[in-house]
């Protein structure tokens, strides 16, 4: 196992934050933690991988980031707002501030390219003349300008998870939260969505990727953190990963 | 809310509607079942109702008054009952009219041969109850005033019709409580199904920072219009059942005609539309807006 790298400095300002996470906790059971007493910080600009084996709590993470989940202890910043003390009608607003990538996709089946994308727009009540604007100009970022009528089973998986990073964006996000985005796909469409969450990236979005793609990963040279049973047990600079064994 | 995105849940629930076909199907299905149950029931009673209603309109309390009574002595008597809350109708019936009423249904023929009115002391009030659980109250006030020396009355008729009354209102809410409850298990049970299948669809709205109206709004919105739809089949049906009974009854059964008075298909429906659309509609928005409820928790 390779040693723990570059430390991220605690005592930044929070303002350069775009996440925070200070001694949180989450044990779904009592007494069996999926995460224990995780401190970590991550900057407004980075890109940040996240690895670890199944049950390492990258899931659980992920879902405390959106707080679809409360930790048992400790406190979550995303974007400056305490999840944590988010009221249940405030978390709608505070998703609008997050864009999410699932492994899955998770597109709506029943509406074309364009809907899917589109329906984020709807969500944070954008007028039509500007949905009819914002969403061919994403999709023509994420190289699916012709492809708006398509519904998500006439698209590859690499389409279709490029319709959802479109969705995801759309709403420029100050965080692009991915969960295993190239897990069903083959190379060349996972490099092709890496290049995208870059591209996104050097545009200023945060971005943090769960995935357990070892060649991506060492190939991006971005900083790493890896987990395992509920804790973090290396964050580097331009790390790589770290295999079990 | 802004407009356009009001009439887009709109939109989105009225195409839900023809997307999940099978789902739309099983639901108006289900609601029209339980709606042309509840129609055929309420259409009943109703009528049982009205018959019972017409049997307690020709009964009536006779009140006998002494002979010789003056006629503003009789006009204000019957004054005085007419006020009376449980009273529909005063009739007064003179001596003289009694005799003759009498002498007709005995064949008596030609009663001028008579000198004087065997009947002299007979003149009456005929009196006719709103209410006929009321008659023992209006009874012993009858017994109370200077001038009536005796009230005749038809206890155990009345009796009857109140029990009957009351069985039919009892057997009514009933049935109606039943109904209702076993259409709202059914109905939730069926939204809950077509939505559980569409979960996924609800989380992902979710996760993209829809608010709960938002998401719920097309769902609820798909559920009233099947309500609707739902409640406007059985009260076609009905209607033309209503109809078809009447005619079957009044052709087959003549001579029941007088006893079987049925309601107008007209007044029945006054009442059984607005409630069974709005059973329907509310069914299907009480039914989609808890399930959805469920979903909503991401």
């Amino acid at each position: 196992m390779k040693t723990t790298g570059t430390r991220r400095r605690a005592g930044s300002a929070i303002s350069d934050k775009a996440i925070i996470l200070e001694h949180v906790s989450k044990a779904y059971t009592a007494g069996v933690p999926a995460l224990n007493d995780v401190t970590l910080h991550i900057n407004k600009g980075e890109f940040v991988f996240i690895v670890g084996d199944s049950g390492s709590g990258k899931s659980t993470l992920i879902k405390l980031l959106l707080r679809e989940l409360l930790p048992t202890s400790g406190r979550v910043i995303v974007n400056g707002t305490d999840v944590v003390r988010l009221r249940r009608r405030q978390i709608p607003k505070f998703r609008r501030s997050l864009g999410v990538v699932f492994q899955d996709f998770r597109l709506l089946k029943d509406r074309n390219v364009y809907e899917n994308v589109a329906f984020a727009q709807r969500i944070i009540q954008m007028p039509n003349r500007e949905i009819r604007r914002n969403v061919p100009s994403i999709l023509s970022t994420v190289g699916l300008a012709g492809k708006y009528k398509a519904r998500p089973k006439q698209l590859s998986g690499g389409e279709q998870q490029r319709v959802a990073l479109a969705r995801a964006l759309v709403n420029k996000p100050q965080i692009l939260l991915a969960d295993e985005p190239t897990g069903n796909l083959d190379p060349k469409n996972s490099w092709d969505i890496m290049n995208l969450l870059e591209k996104i990236n050097n545009n200023g979005t945060t971005v943090l990727v769960v995935t357990h793609n070892r060649e991506i990963v060492n190939a991006m040279q971005k900083r790493v953190i890896t987990m395992k049973k509920g804790i973090i047990v290396s964050d580097e600079e331009k790390g790589g990963y770290i295999d079990e064994d | 809310m802004r407009i356009n995105t009001l009439f887009y849940c709109i939109w989105q629930g009225i195409r839900n509607i023809f997307k999940n076909k099978w789902f739309t199907l099983a639901s108006v299905a289900t609601i029209s079942a339980c709606l042309f149950l509840f129609g055929l029931f309420y259409s009943i009673l109703t009528n049982f109702q009205h018959m019972v209603k017409n049997a307690e309109q020709g009964l009536c309390v006779s009140a006998l008054l002494d002979a010789g009574m003056s006629d503003e002595r009789v006009a204000e008597i019957r004054g005085t009952l007419m006020r009376r809350t449980e009273v529909s109708e005063v009739e007064y019936v003179s001596a003289a009219d009694t005799w003759a009423q009498f002498a007709e249904e005995n064949n008596f023929g030609d009663i001028s041969i008579f000198t004087e009115n065997p009947l002299e002391d007979c003149a009456h009030f005929d009196i006719y109850l709103s209410d006929v659980s009321m008659q023992p109250a209006l009874v012993s006030y009858l017994e109370s005033v200077e001038g009536v020396r005796k009230v005749n009355q038809s206890f155990l008729t009345a009796q009857a019709l109140t029990g009957v009354n009351a069985i039919i209102g009892y057997v009514s809410i009933g049935i109606i409580i039943i109904l209702f409850l076993v259409s709202i298990f059914l109905i939730s049970n069926t939204v809950s199904i077509g939505i559980s299948v569409r979960k996924e669809e609800i989380q992902i709205m979710k996760y993209i920072g829809a608010t709960d109206f938002f998401t719920r709004a097309p769902f609820v919105i798909e559920g009233m219009v099947i309500g609707l739809i739902g409640s406007f089949l059985p009260l076609i049906g009905v209607y033309f059942i209503y109809n078809e009974a009447m005619m079957y009854v009044a052709k087959r059964f003549p001579s029941l005609s007088q006893l079987l008075a049925f309601l107008p298909v007209e007044t029945v429906f006054t009442n059984l539309i607005p409630v069974c659309i709005g059973l329907g509609v509310g069914i299907g928005f009480i039914g989609s807006f808890t399930t959805v409820r469920k979903h909503l928790s991401v």
